[in-house]
């Protein structure tokens, strides 16, 4: 175990160092951090003063290494346009996106579970049918539109949901700007967990119906039948721990999928959350804060990879971690 | 006095709880990038400035200039004006406002990267008494009220000692903010959220203006800015991209106000890379070619004026009868005549995200030339990218956008058209590089001219050279659109500046 999360620490440092080359390298190419800064009327002189105090004239090796050297005490540079160290203004962003994902994850575990099962035990039935109508729809149809459908319809038109924001927060702790103790802040939740939950529901529904009919097919449930345990207890407790492996395994590469659908969400609905940040720094290029995001997130997959890999022993014990997957 | 303040403060809150607060909750595409309003010279920093500061003096709806902290001003002699500033005005912090505080923030401005541009043409500025300041331009200058409404005094004695400028790292003047203005900044989230109260001593008591509270949230996408409205959760928007207007319009609650702004678009038609724009035939054939009344139509949705020069017609230099012209066998004739029947094949730039639709009125230019076959590789690219490309004039024909801040024909000319001179910044945008000496003449001559008349002249007579010698492709002057609900009356405090006075906004209970 601990050898396993000590060469799971050594690939994670690696990852972030070729995410920080790549992040680098492309700086280049994302524009002229000046330009965003001053107005059109400034001369390109006072312009390459900037830049020099800003150290952009200085060669890729010399700029990586300056880089380099402030990552390894934990600062990864300063954002531009927030004038706040990059990792702090990302941390601050933090707990807006990772409560949207966990709300995600939450409606997705919430509803896609049951109607996976169903559709598998009763095949035939026409609610499983429009499931799986449903679902094909669902995987077919960009988050984008799905989002943009749901504020026209639950804000514009019935005013059920607000179609921006974050809402009032309280502060937990100290540490954490929380929306999910307060009426309005879970009302603002609303509209963006669910279009991120529809963006990923489909995939999880065809997946467990799969995994699910192939596990009834084995001898184990044929057993199970035959010893004449109750239909529920062979489903929900024999059939679907089987089913939840490769489930678990897919849901772990759907997180990288995940961040990704947090940066559209966030951009639709305005959320205050790293997403949002990044496509903010993007359109201002704030190169500081791009790469301190990429490695940020970087970080996030190894973690998730490393817990779902974890996890992955907890439900089949017989998965031995340091044999697998490294 | 700090603890009378306090006092003071702890009773204005109390008060204003009493009244029945008005909020305005207001979305823009963008928030100020600092609170300093002399870090970058952009709308979002002006758009604050009028919140949480006052001008010296500001335009009216009519074009004219509206006393604000300066009450009257008078010339002295050619290089000199006199200002009489108001009395019995304080800033947020209590300090009382003066003189002084005038020669303070001029003198801080001509520090500012963004701003010395405009305020070099200032020599100085001198305290006469407590409230009658002097400005000394360094030659005559025709443009100094226009540049001194750039003036919003500062708390010198806030600010004094913690006022340096530096734009990527904080400073006590972008966190902190003490002005005369009507509404007193409480706090901010960069990119989320800002909020701003009445100043209960505001000078201004004649103003109409009703809000108590003001919360600002930069929503950037056009769909989520527009449900936000609709949906109830904001009272104002700007801007409405040009698809949504007829659905606004016939929204009930919702009222729409559009105004024709002086931004102008236009074509760069590059003469050093390309033989072919040497010749004024060619120049002339791609002006005749392209149907600005048809890229306004179809694609800005009417949202726009079609434009046959650079001068809005509310600038000095306005000539009415250079109407934009579209003739396309006459194009093709000149064509046949300069030798290029066949056509030829050329590059074109513009950016995707800057201006509105530019990514479709660039290919609608490019899809009108191919009718004198002249065949574009058209590239668009994110604004973060495209200026860079345009500053190196990567591309045989390059789209702009500018807005004059003088609100003067000449900043269009000496940006835009003049011939690029690195030591004096003139032409700095011209990425036509046309060049020609006769008007870089009259432009200067016309930074000088106290003359209003002589200077009308010279004005009109640069923008009927610029279109017989078909300089630049003029498009059209971009239209600034708001929507509110219909009890928030903004038609009164909106203007072609995009600088909304919320001061004087007035709200229906």
């Amino acid at each position: 175990m601990l050898i396993f999360l000590l060469r799971r620490l050594i690939q994670a440092c690696f990852v972030m160092i070729i995410i920080s080359l790549i992040s680098f390298a492309i700086q280049d190419k994302l524009g002229d951090p000046v330009q965003q800064m001053v107005s059109m009327a400034v001369s390109s002189d006072e312009r390459e003063q900037l830049r020099e105090q800003l150290g952009l004239n200085d060669s890729f090796l010399n700029q990586y290494w300056r880089f380099a050297k402030g990552a390894i005490q934990g600062d990864l540079g300063t954002s531009y346009h927030y004038k706040e160290p990059a990792l702090d203004v990302i941390l601050k962003k933090l707990p807006a996106t990772l409560e949207l994902v966990f709300c995600a994850i939450l409606l997705i575990i919430i509803v896609a579970t049951p109607c996976g099962v169903l559709a598998a035990i009763k095949p035939k039935h026409p609610v499983s049918r429009l499931l799986m109508i449903i679902s094909s729809i669902g995987l077919s149809v960009p988050i984008f539109i799905i989002a943009i459908f749901m504020v026209y319809l639950f804000s514009v038109e019935w005013n059920i949901a607000p179609s921006f924001g974050r809402g009032q927060t309280t502060e937990i702790l100290g540490l954490w700007d929380s929306g999910i103790f307060t009426k309005d802040g879970l009302n603002h939740l609303l509209l963006p967990s669910l279009s991120l939950a529809i963006a990923l529901m489909p995939i999880f529904v065809r997946l467990i119906r799969a995994e699910m009919m192939d596990v009834l097919q084995s001898e184990y449930i044929r057993f199970a039948w035959s010893k004449g345990l109750s239909a529920k207890r062979i489903y929900f407790i024999h059939a679907l721990k089987n089913t939840m492996l490769p489930v678990i395994t897919v849901g772990g590469i759907q997180a990288g999928t995940l961040v990704a659908y947090t940066i559209l969400t966030e951009t639709i609905f305005q959320w205050p959350g790293m997403g949002f940040l990044f496509m903010d720094a993007v359109s201002r290029v704030d190169t500081p804060l791009i790469a301190a995001y990429l490695i940020v997130v970087g970080g996030m997959f190894v973690i998730t990879n490393t817990v779902v890999d974890l996890i992955y022993g907890l439900v089949n014990p017989t998965v031995r971690l340091a044999s697998h997957g490294l | 006095m700090k603890i009378k303040v306090i006092i003071a403060c702890y009773l204005v809150l109390i008060l204003c709880n009493k009244v029945s607060a008005t909020t305005l909750e207001i979305a823009l595409n963008a928030d100020p990038v600092s609170l300093d309003p002399h870090e970058q010279l952009s709308e979002g920093t002006l758009q604050f400035s009028h919140f949480t500061f006052d001008p010296l003096l500001r335009w009216d709806k009519s074009g004219q200039f509206e006393a604000r902290l300066a009450t009257k001003w008078q010339r002295i002699d050619a290089n000199t004006m006199r200002f009489f500033l108001r009395r019995n005005v304080t800033f947020h912090s209590g300090n009382p406002f003066s003189a002084k505080d005038v020669i303070y923030t001029i003198n801080r401005l001509k520090t500012s990267p963004d701003f010395r541009a405009m305020f070099n043409s200032i020599a100085s500025a001198s305290i006469v008494d407590d409230y009658t300041v002097d400005v000394h331009a360094t030659s005559p200058n025709p443009l100094l009220l226009n540049i001194m409404a750039y003036v919003f005094p500062m708390d010198r004695v806030f600010y004094q000692g913690q006022d340096e400028i530096i734009k990527y790292g904080k400073t006590f003047a972008s966190q902190n903010v003490s002005g005369t203005g009507p509404f007193v900044f409480i706090s901010r989230e960069l990119g989320s959220r800002m909020e701003l109260k009445r100043n209960p001593n505001y000078w201004d008591t004649s103003s109409p203006g009703n809000i108590n509270k003001i919360i600002l949230t930069p929503i950037r996408t056009d769909s989520t800015r527009l449900a936000a409205l609709f949906s109830g959760d904001v009272d104002f928007i700007f801007p409405i991209s040009p698809i949504d207007i007829e659905r606004t319009k016939h929204t009930p609650g919702i009222q729409l106000v559009t105004i024709p702004s002086t931004r102008i678009l236009l074509l760069h038609m590059n003469q050093n890379r390309r033989q072919e724009f040497k010749d004024v035939r060619v120049r002339k054939a791609i002006n005749l070619a392209i149907n600005q009344s048809l890229i306004v139509e179809k694609i800005l949705k009417g949202h726009a004026t079609p434009a046959g020069q650079l001068s809005a017609d509310r600038f000095l230099g306005h000539v009415n009868e250079l109407k934009p012209e579209y003739d396309l066998f006459k194009a093709q004739e000149l064509m046949k005549q300069a030798g290029y029947e066949k056509g030829f094949r050329i590059s074109m730039m513009a950016p995707n995200n800057r201006y509105m639709n530019d990514e479709k009125v660039a290919q609608a230019v490019a899809a009108m030339l191919a009718r004198i076959n002249i065949t574009v590789d058209l590239k668009t690219l994110p604004k973060a990218q495209y200026f860079q490309e345009f500053d190196n004039h990567t591309a045989d024909i390059m789209m702009l956008g500018w807005q004059s801040d003088t609100m003067d024909s000449n900043n269009l000319f000496e940006f835009i058209v003049a011939c690029p001179d690195d030591k004096t910044g003139l032409g700095a945008y011209n990425a036509s590089e046309y060049c020609r000496s006769s008007l870089d003449d009259n432009i200067r001559q016309a930074n000088r001219e106290m003359n209003q008349e002589k200077r009308i002249n010279l004005l009109q007579q640069i923008e009927r050279t610029l279109y017989e010698d078909a300089a630049v492709v003029p498009l059209y002057w971009q239209s600034l659109s708001w929507a509110a609900k219909n009890k928030v009356k903004i038609q009164d405090i909106v203007n072609d500046q995009n600088h909304p006075y919320l001061g004087d906004l007035f709200i229906d209970k």
